[in-house]
């Protein structure tokens, strides 16, 4: 009989894949991790609905209502949630937009852009509406780990991984732990 | 005096003269205490406070506290590294420091110091405050964002450019850097890439201008080895890295 397998879930929200592309970094390693994991909702197997998992993996940070909603979501079903990579730690580049009242950042884009024709501000109820600031994860729900890097090299995602899943603590090695 | 002063720090002999602190004796017997504000070359400021020890049991910044005999010093404990994490979360909240958008980043006093504490994530709710960027002057741009008020640069400037380029205005959380002119602009003022005040700044606040990336991420001073190992950026030569001119 082999062990069941660790259910994970993944998402990318206020954030550029970046951190998924450096999951998929871990090349022959993940043929090893497929061993040990099944993946639940994850951009990697685009399946929609979210069942119960035991660890969830967030990229970026929350800018919008329908992240605040995969967020509670994930939240609610994983038992363990971890924010990966800079824009999930503190709001990372898209946060840069802080600075700026969203009508001004909207009006930039899409009224005074250079080359549009027929400017407008997107209006349409199937756009999740924009938040007034970007946030990092724990500043919506409980976050469990922390995992730097813009992106986390592969490395540090599967020091990290592997010693969640043998119960090990963590620590990461000195040249693993990076914000940039 | 005598030549046999010393304190004891986690447990080794540190010796010691007159007029030195536990941070300056610390630093010549080769013991790395973290700092941001300290730098040896100026009086001490003990405002950032990481560099936080425990004195005969009593907790004080290591670069403001005068070095006795048989002063029983801690450093390295698990509860200091937890005070010094909480510490920089604080700052990094405080500011806007996106590290992967700052050319500082990789050769960051800052950076390199919460590496060091080990410090995985900011905890605490961030301020994003709004702070301009004053790119006025031809060769510097300064980035308030990273500003840590440290007063390094006011220091150099007032005590070794003999310029008084920089200061700290207002008081608590109010407190910022101004420039000493009318119009506030660096671009107004004599400042010079060869001032001292632009080779101590710890954070990405004070950039050259012109020069980018020239050391690639990855390569850069605190990427490979720990600041503990590599010393603070104002003491590394600029080809090596740092902010020192040679």
């Amino acid at each position: 009989m082999s062990e069941p397998k660790v259910k994970i879930a993944t998402c990318s929200l206020a954030g550029c894949f970046g951190c998924h592309m450096s999951l998929l970094d871990l090349d022959e390693r993940l043929f090893d991790l497929a061993e040990r994991v099944e993946l639940d909702r994850s951009p990697l197997t685009d399946i929609k609905e979210l069942s119960d998992c035991d660890l969830g993996l967030i990229e970026g940070g929350v800018c919008n209502a329908e992240n605040v909603h995969v967020l509670m979501e994930f939240r609610a079903r994983c038992k363990i949630l971890v924010a990966i990579g800079a824009c999930a730690l503190n709001g990372g580049v898209p946060a840069m937009r802080n600075q700026f009242d969203l009508k001004d950042c909207l009006e930039e884009s899409y009224l005074r852009g250079i080359g549009l024709v027929n400017p407008q501000i997107p209006n349409d109820p199937e756009i999740p509406l924009l938040l007034d600031q970007v946030h990092p994860l724990h500043e919506v729900v409980k976050i469990d780990y922390f995992l730097p890097g813009c992106p986390p090299s592969a490395d540090a995602i599967w020091t990290f991984v592997n010693q969640l899943l043998s119960d090990q603590p963590l620590a990461l090695p000195y040249t693993q732990i990076h914000y940039d | 005096m005598s030549e046999d002063q010393s304190f004891m720090l986690d447990g080794r002999r540190v010796p010691f003269q007159d007029g030195q602190t536990v941070m300056t004796a610390a630093l010549a017997a080769g013991i790395y205490i973290p700092h941001l504000c300290f730098n040896p070359e100026f009086a001490p400021h003990g405002s950032c406070r990481v560099c936080l020890v425990k004195v005969n049991g009593r907790v004080q910044a290591a670069c403001a506290t005068p070095a006795a005999s048989g002063q029983i010093v801690q450093n390295e404990t698990g509860e200091l590294r937890e005070i010094r994490r909480g510490i920089l979360q604080m700052l990094f909240v405080e500011g806007n420091h996106v590290c992967p958008a700052c050319e500082k980043s990789g050769a960051c006093q800052l950076q390199a110091v919460a590496y060091y504490v080990g410090m995985l994530a900011p905890h605490y709710t961030h301020f994003y405050p709004r702070r301009p960027v004053d790119a006025s002057h031809p060769e510097a741009v300064i980035d308030f964002n990273r500003c840590i008020l440290c007063e390094l640069c006011v220091r150099a400037s007032r005590d070794v450019d003999g310029k008084n380029i920089f200061a700290v205005q207002g008081r608590g959380i109010q407190a910022h850097l101004v420039v000493n002119t009318t119009s506030g602009k660096l671009g107004a003022t004599d400042f010079s890439l060869a001032d001292k005040a632009a080779q101590v700044c710890p954070t990405g606040a004070i950039l050259t201008k012109h020069r980018g990336y020239e050391i690639p991420i990855g390569q850069r001073l605190y990427d490979r080895k720990p600041i503990s190992v590599v010393g603070d950026v104002a003491t590394v030569a600029e080809s090596k890295g740092g902010r020192r001119h040679e």
